[in-house]
């Protein structure tokens, strides 16, 4: 059999172009999921193995550590789920959920992580990571300046990956089942021979180039391992899911970013799928069967962690996010057979976090198509929406997400991480003249102290513009550091392999604590504020008065969060990027704004100290008086293009009376409230369709609620792994009810 | 202007599709059940003229669709017939489909209202003189003549009941309120509302005593044998 037997298209075949190929040859479906079909008798027993192993995980922190090896492509030996696992196969090291220790972004934080869960640090190791090798966390604390990391001690900037894999890089892993690795090895010998020495830039990009290629000879010899050749193209649907898993397989082996994200497989495997079902290759039971074992193997990703970075994140998460649906440039819809596969595995292999369901919504998805989102949605809380109507033609229509929100062409972009800063604390910095409210130590210099009885708007306005222009050139510093030092300490070979070499870069920066500073600069403006100080300190705030609230879509206020995005990325463009990246901007926390408000002290829009921040861009609880759609219409207003073009995430979270009496009621009002919300021009949306009280009888027992989803800031997290603290915030959350 | 207590933006559940709800004050009625008090008193609340409301409506015409739109509810918005009908023309220029959640005790100008009404919501409050005045504390006479309005007029209804627990949640009720619907034209829908006890919270923050203490929610299984027998 040729394994590119009756495909279409000519481009594809004479350069790596897998969208080329897409186009020419994917079938769309507009029908209904009345095709899908229910778990075969072999997922079911490995599904049941893989949910006894991750049990005892959850109660232990870690299954096991492979103490023997470090990270790489094809450092370990093939391991299995149990004897039966044989659809399709891979697992990070030989054996299930068994974690790799990755010392290259930085030993202390290896050490911090066997400590935490009673492991000793293999001697040989620390050894080779502390006396011959540097890491990426020594090289970046080498150029970090005092001011640095000071603003990282008080939390004014936060997460940043200096101390752990970056992520957030896709690999476009479409490739090596179209082409095969030999093909790709090639063209990347063709680019390293045209690529001159004539700058310290070549010089690195050679040298990268040369990586990447032992990473596919790695790559290579891993699937062989498991008595696979994939330096040929894939020759059918089972082999090409195959040898895609074993290209995302050999970047997460390697790597352990904080999102290590899939990218957009599902209408590209399709094109297989439909031509093994024509051929009768393939049955539709066995297609669904090669789909959740494929799933099943990506909710087995692990990376180890520390407790600390689990607090902050609200669990294990890895952020396998698969973009679903969306169009082309032409108005097509790229919606397959396959994108209701991915999306039937969410009841097939229960509702769980991983791999992140991102459906890419456009108004003119097919209906059935949107229906049925709609549908898994309101059972599972597992889907995530993102408006592709205005990712299109920025992007294009083969781009994917990495992590939750941030828009990449496959193989062609990739993203510097960045993390975020908390604008809320730089709010007080600029009425405490650069001083922590918390850690009473001054950060930022030559900003002097708001001393007014009464804050007034236009000195506010001033000194927090001074502070947002020394964070942000502070902020692109840094971010110039951290990825100086990964690109040289800690390459991702083998995901950088699968993109093109002369690779587009965005460097993204981010926003926590939005709504609270908004909040807090409507407050000054519209009402009376006056600071509470303590030698000198603003540590509370008076307010006499009402003032308008993030929201409620009222301009007076929304338009602060307009103005303030705008100024900030325009300040952190003011500086360039490492290897000419461009600035891109997110509002978005996952579940740091639990731990962002912790850090944080009472603000001037009446929050105490210590209070959790809403998540992502959402409007503080219980501050939206006109229900639901007047917040969504808030958040909608808060501009992408521009602007803030690596997201805006938004969660939503109503109870199933409220949606609607019947079930089909339920589906057809969350179309309409997905297609009015991105009509109005909205980023990204959480949904989850559940009661409060379910939440509270699942934080009281956790037993009975195994599998209990639930969408947090751009990802779905297990409800029991949140900290009692987040469950408390998400229970406290304004939830949308029928009074 | 019109006396509005609050706008619900996302309204699900009152009337098909999304619908921007404008609770509006004013009611002579004093249902037990009330779970609006505060929305008792006519001139109270928040003053509004009708081309400010319909300019905070038209904001969220993308989610209205083929079926959402605009829903008066109140209160009783038909106490608010001048404002009601400046509004329900501005709305239909601008392409707004129209619910009245109405108990039917309006006034002389209710023909006008229902003009422009694209679709009523008529809660049934009880099939018979006793029953009626035993929930609302007035005669039954003015709903009934709102009805046959509405049935000179050709409305589209659906009609609602709330389900009491006790009072009632019973067959009897049930085949009542079959036979009632009968006398009314064009009914669309029947939908049962379980009494629920979250307005409870707002007599007591009111300093108005609550006429249903001690009445549990409607429970849910039982609501859905009595839909049954309402659907059979």
């Amino acid at each position: 059999m040729k394994a590119w037997r009756d495909f279409k298209g000519e481009l594809w075949q004479k350069e790596i172009n897998v969208r080329d190929f897409i186009l020419n040859n994917y079938t769309e479906y507009t029908g209904d999921e009345s095709f899908l079909t229910n778990i075969s008798a072999k997922t079911k027993s490995l599904l049941k193995t893989y949910e006894r192993l991750h049990q005892e995980e959850m109660k232990k922190g870690v299954l096991d550590i492979d103490l023997k090896e470090v990270s790489g492509v094809n450092n370990f030996k093939p391991g299995y789920i149990s004897m039966s696992d044989n659809v399709i196969v891979g697992l990070q090291t030989d054996k299930p959920l068994k974690r790799i220790i990755n010392p290259y972004g930085g030993i202390r934080m290896v050490y911090k992580e066997l400590e935490a869960y009673g492991y000793e640090m293999p001697k040989k190791i620390a050894e080779i990571f502390t006396k011959y090798r540097k890491t990426h966390n020594d090289g970046v604390f080498d150029a970090y300046t005092e001011e640095i990391k000071k603003a990282r001690h008080t939390g004014l900037i936060t997460g940043l990956p200096d101390a752990y894999g970056r992520g957030r890089i896709i690999g476009d892993y479409r490739r090596v089942a179209l082409y095969g690795v030999d093909y790709l090895i090639e063209e990347k010998q063709k680019d390293l021979s045209n690529i001159l020495i004539d700058s310290e830039e070549n010089i690195r990009l050679r040298e990268e180039v040369n990586t990447q290629i032992r990473a596919l000879n790695d790559l290579k010899k891993m699937a062989e391992s498991y008595g696979f050749d994939i330096s040929k193209p894939a020759v059918t649907a089972k082999e090409a899911t195959q040898w895609l898993y074993f290209a995302y397989l050999a970047a997460i082996k390697e790597n352990n970013g904080a999102a290590m994200s899939l990218g957009r497989t599902s209408t590209f495997l399709d094109i297989y799928f439909e031509r093994d079902l024509k051929e009768g290759l393939l049955t539709e039971e066995a297609a669904q069967e090669i789909i959740d074992n494929f799933v099943l193997k990506l909710r087995m990703a692990r990376h180890l962690r520390t407790p600390e970075y689990d607090e902050l994140f609200a669990g294990d998460p890895t952020w396998v996010t698969e973009a679903i649906g969306g169009m082309t440039l032409d108005g097509k819809s790229l919606v397959t057979k396959n994108s209701f596969r991915y999306l039937h595995t969410l009841i097939n292999l229960n509702p769980a976090p991983e791999p992140n369901l991102t459906v890419l919504w456009s108004y003119n998805l097919p209906e059935n198509f949107k229906k049925y989102c709609a549908n898994i949605s309101i059972k599972t809380d597992a889907i995530q929406y993102e408006n592709d109507d205005i990712m299109r033609p920025i992007f294009g229509d083969d781009y994917a997400i990495a992590c939750c929100v941030s828009a990449m062409q496959v193989g062609k972009q990739m993203q510097y991480f960045g993390a975020r800063c908390n604008l809320a604390k730089a709010l007080l910095y600029a009425i405490n003249g650069g001083i922590d409210e918390k850690k009473n130590i001054l950060v930022l210099e030559d900003i002097p102290p708001i001393t007014d009885e009464i804050l007034n708007y236009d000195k506010v306005i001033k000194a927090y513009d001074k502070v947002l222009d020394k964070l942000a050139s502070l902020y692109v510093d840094a971010m110039n550091i951290i990825h100086y030092m990964h690109d040289k300490y800690a390459y991702e070979a083998s995901q950088m392999a699968l993109h093109d070499t002369n690779v587009s870069r965005l460097m993204a920066f981010g926003i926590a604590g939005l709504s609270v500073a908004v909040d807090s600069l409507s407050a000054i403006k519209y009402a009376k504020v006056k600071p509470i100080r303590k030698n000198g300190i603003a540590v509370d705030f008076q307010i006499e008065g009402d003032f308008p609230k993030f929201g409620n879509d009222d301009d007076k206020v929304d338009e602060i969060a307009t103005l303030l995005t705008k100024s900030f990325i325009s300040k952190l463009k003011k500086k360039k990027l490492y290897r000419k990246a461009k600035h891109t901007l997110s509002v978005l926390t996952i579940t740091s704004n639990v731990v962002y408000g912790e850090k944080t002290g009472a603000t001037p829009d009446g929050r105490n100290d210590g209070m959790p921040f809403a998540p992502g861009a959402n409007p503080m609880h219980g501050r939206d008086e006109n229900g639901a759609l007047a917040s969504l219409n808030s958040v909608a207003k808060i501009p992408y293009k521009n602007v803030c073009e690596d997201g805006i995430s938004n969660t939503f979270s109503i109870t199933p009376d409220a949606l609607g009496h019947t079930e089909e009621e339920r589906k057809n009002n969350l179309v309409s409230l997905l297609n009015g919300y991105f009509k109005k021009g909205a980023h990204h949306i959480n949904v989850n369709v559940l009661n409060r009280e379910l939440l509270i009888d699942a934080m009281n027992n956790p037993d009975k609620y195994p599998t209990l989803t639930i969408r947090v800031s751009g990802y779905a997290v297990n409800f029991n792994r949140l900290s009692r603290k987040h469950q408390e915030e998400v229970i406290a959350r304004t939830f949308h009810r029928r009074v | 202007m019109g006396y509005i207590n609050s706008i619900e933006t996302m309204g699900l559940v009152d009337g098909p599709g999304i619908r921007f709800v404008v609770f509006m004050q004013g009611c002579c009625l004093r249902c037990l059940y009330c779970h609006n008090p505060e929305t008792w008193k006519l001139k109270s609340g928040l003053q509004m003229t009708p081309t400010e409301l319909v300019e905070k409506a038209k904001r969220y015409k993308p989610y209205f669709e083929d079926n959402g739109g605009i829903t008066f509810s109140g209160g009783e918005p038909l106490l608010q017939p001048e404002f009601l009908i400046e509004t329900m023309k501005l709305c239909k220029k601008n392409h707004i489909h129209i619910c009245l959640d109405t108990a039917g005790v309006g006034t002389n100008k209710d023909a006008e209202v229902l003009k422009y009404t694209d679709l009523v919501i008529l809660d049934i409050k009880g099939t018979n003189q006793k029953e009626y005045k035993k929930i609302t504390k007035h005669s039954i006479d003015k709903v009934e003549k709102f009805i046959t309005l509405c049935n000179k007029m050709n409305k589209k209804m659906w009609v609602r009941q709330v389900i009491i627990p006790g009072i009632n949640d019973n067959k009897e009720s049930i085949f009542e309120l079959k036979e009632y619907i009968k006398k009314i034209k064009n009914v669309e829908k029947i939908e049962l509302i379980p009494y629920h006890t979250y307005g409870e919270e707002k007599y007591k923050k009111l300093g108005l005593k609550y006429p249903l203490t001690g009445f549990l929610a409607m429970d849910e299984s039982k609501l859905n044998e009595l839909k049954k027998i309402l659907e059979d």
